[in-house]
């Protein structure tokens, strides 16, 4: 497994698309912070950017990367290795290069501008983390995509709707539901509704350090619970592990069993 | 001839000791041993020394006017059986005495220091623990209350006192104290022309300060720290609140400062930050808001609605989740002049004033105000997208809510 996941991991690092990334981040943070030397402000901003192009670039590498390295790995599959190490090898090869561009191409900019001296960056770590969560459960969901479809068209095609059903869509179905429903105790149901999303489980998480003066403005003991303690945050990471677990065991179950 | 004078001058500066300079020692060997001693001995004028020591007495009554002054802050008990000093007497010092134990009664207001009618009293460098009321000034006007501390262990409302209490009082200056751990750090009913300065109350049960029915007073440089409910000031008319520092009051009904039946108010340069609402405005008339500055605050102003002729200007409004919220269609405020660190606009002639209006009032606070649970989806990309259709085409918020002139820069 170690193998693959380090033949994966320099074939991306070796290919442009990393460093485009790589670069795109760089730039990004680089832009905002010389526009604007509020640390925690460009902490808010960044997120904003994070929570929807993470996933985007997620799926859309991942489908990418696995129809691209198709004929590889039918190769690898006339070898004695076993299926778990090659697409475990490949899944993590390419979720930790996507999220060592992330890592780096922040992390350098706010480095630079003094991150270590300032209070954003307990901010700023919990940014990075929910940052590397994103990129392996949206590669992992992007593997499940194009494990299942052998038509490429296709499988972007999905890959795309996920994105945007789950940045976009997800929250204006939840929001209707929840003014439709405004009769009804609504607290569960909206923080349930929060932990079946990962993009919004990831923007609760941030939300948590950033807005907890304004989610405390709500009466309910649910809220009062989650959002006032520790709570919420243990919450908040533990789902979103199981985020990453399900979608990668699937990717085992379903590789295992398909007939290539 | 000369004896004789010199005789006669002894006499005057004698009596002139007698008269005034007179002072009666109270220490727990003394001959007078308990401070009501002290009193009852005294004459008007006198001052009393309260020496080092324990002195557990309660309902000590000043019914003249006097001096008393605690060295080294000795300590007076009045192990939980009552009130423990009640002045009656105009001309009332009190001064460096440590009370504590003051009895806790569902039917009486026990307090710590009690002033009753009287007028041009001083209570200055007490300190008061484990206390029901602290100083509790009723019907008393022209005096001074200074430089105290009052540490309260206050866990409940229903049966806790306020710290610094004023009942139909008028003309008080109230200033640098610290009150803690107490239900109101500071209340006012029926009291006007008060200065409230430089005093600290903060981790207080329900108000850091309660103003109720209170004209024409003053308050400044105050800091509201961590109460349970900011500061309310409600039904009363002429205040200037200035340099007042709000913070961290947190809570589903904590709010900086609390609004509610004001008329002609001023809030110049204060400083609202951490705040889940930082001002709550409910029936508030030509208020002027100038100069002040809101900070990572939940909701900075928060408009419940009959808020006619308030001025806002000047105001800094830097990372507040909502900046302004109405519940209403109908606007008669003015925003004008403000710095608002969502502002996206731009400034082509360079004058530090954007060209394009600012809208403070976002759909998603109207929605948040219907349906509260939606709070969750603060941030989220969907919302952003319904804020911006909203902001090029109004349709819910008031369509003339705008800061004509927001500024570029924070001053």
């Amino acid at each position: 497994m170690f193998k693959i996941l380090k033949y994966s991991f320099y074939d991306l690092a070796r290919s442009r698309w990393s460093y485009i990334y790589f670069l795109f981040y760089l730039v990004l943070a680089l832009v905002l912070l010389f526009l604007n030397h509020d640390l925690s402000k460009a902490v808010i901003t960044l997120m904003n950017v994070i929570i929807v192009l993470v996933p985007l670039i997620g799926t859309i590498f991942g489908v990418m990367y696995y129809y691209n390295s198709r004929e590889f790995t039918e190769l690898l599959l006339a070898q004695p290795i076993k299926r778990n190490s090659i697409f475990l090898g490949q899944y993590l090869g390419i979720s930790i290069s996507l999220s060592l561009s992330l890592f780096l191409g922040i992390g350098i900019p706010f480095a630079l501008y003094g991150l270590f001296n300032s209070a954003a960056i307990w901010d700023f770590s919990l940014l990075l983390i929910t940052g590397v969560f994103l990129t392996f459960i949206f590669v992992a969901l992007a593997f499940n995509i194009s494990l299942r479809n052998e038509n490429k068209i296709k499988g972007f095609g999905y890959a795309v709707l996920l994105w945007l059903f789950l940045a976009v869509i997800y929250d204006g179905i939840f929001l209707m539901s929840l003014i439709l429903f405004e009769d009804y105790p609504l607290d569960k149901l909206s923080l349930a509704g929060t932990m079946l999303n990962p993009v919004d489980l990831s923007r609760t998480l941030i939300l948590l350090k950033l807005d907890i003066s304004a989610l405390l403005g709500y009466t309910g003991a649910v809220f009062k619970q989650f959002f006032g303690t520790n709570l919420g945050l243990f919450i908040s990471l533990a789902v979103l592990f199981l985020w990453t677990i399900v979608p990668t065991f699937s990717i085992l179950r379903k590789a295992r069993r398909k007939d290539f | 001839m000369s004896f004789r004078i010199q005789y006669g001058w002894v006499c005057i500066a004698f009596l002139f000791f007698q008269m005034n300079l007179k002072a009666v020692e109270v220490c727990n060997s003394c001959p007078i041993s308990s401070i009501q001693k002290g009193i009852n001995t005294a004459l008007s004028g006198d001052t009393i020394w309260v020496k080092k020591g324990t002195y557990k007495e309660f309902n000590i009554l000043v019914d003249k006017p006097l001096t008393i002054i605690g060295l080294d802050y000795p300590v007076v008990d009045g192990e939980d059986k009552g009130e423990i000093l009640r002045i009656i007497s105009d001309g009332v010092t009190i001064d460096g005495l440590f009370v504590i134990n003051v009895g806790t009664s569902y039917t009486t207001d026990y307090a710590a220091i009690r002033v009753v009618r009287s007028k041009n009293f001083t209570i200055k460098n007490v300190v008061l623990e484990n206390l029901f009321f602290g100083i509790f000034l009723e019907k008393s006007s022209y005096g001074k209350v200074y430089h105290n501390k009052i540490i309260g262990d206050a866990v409940d409302e229903y049966n806790s006192g306020n710290g610094i209490h004023l009942w139909y009082s008028h003309s008080v200056e109230i200033s640098k104290n610290i009150v803690q751990g107490v239900r109101d750090g500071i209340y006012l009913e029926f009291s006007d022309s008060i200065l409230v300065s430089e005093n600290i109350s903060r981790q207080n049960l329900r108000y850091g300060l309660h103003f109720m029915f209170s004209n024409n007073d003053v308050y400044s440089n105050n800091e509201f720290e961590n109460n349970g409910a900011g500061v309310a000031v409600m039904f009363s008319k002429k205040i200037k609140m200035n340099n007042n520092l709000f913070k961290d009051n947190w809570g589903t009904a904590s709010f900086g400062l609390l609004l509610k039946e004001i008329n002609d108010l001023e809030i110049i340069e204060n400083v609202f930050e951490n705040n889940t609402i930082a001002i709550s405005v409910e029936g508030a008339n030509r208020v002027n808001y100038f100069n002040n500055t809101f900070k990572s605050n939940g909701w900075a102003v928060k408009v419940r609605g009959a808020c006619y002729s308030n001025l806002f200007q000047g105001n800094q409004f830097l990372n507040n989740s909502f900046d302004v919220s109405y519940n209403s269609r109908i606007n008669d405020n003015l925003f004008e002049g403000n710095y608002w660190s969502k502002y996206s606009g731009y400034d082509l002639d360079k004058n530090g004033i954007g060209d394009i209006p600012y809208r403070p009032v976002k759909l998603f606070s109207y929605i948040v105000n219907r349906t509260p649970e939606t709070i969750v989806l603060l941030r989220s990309l969907f919302i952003d997208i319904i804020d911006f259709s909203e902001k090029v085409s109004p349709v819910f918020t008031p369509d003339e809510l705008v800061d004509n002139k927001p500024l570029m820069k924070p001053k």
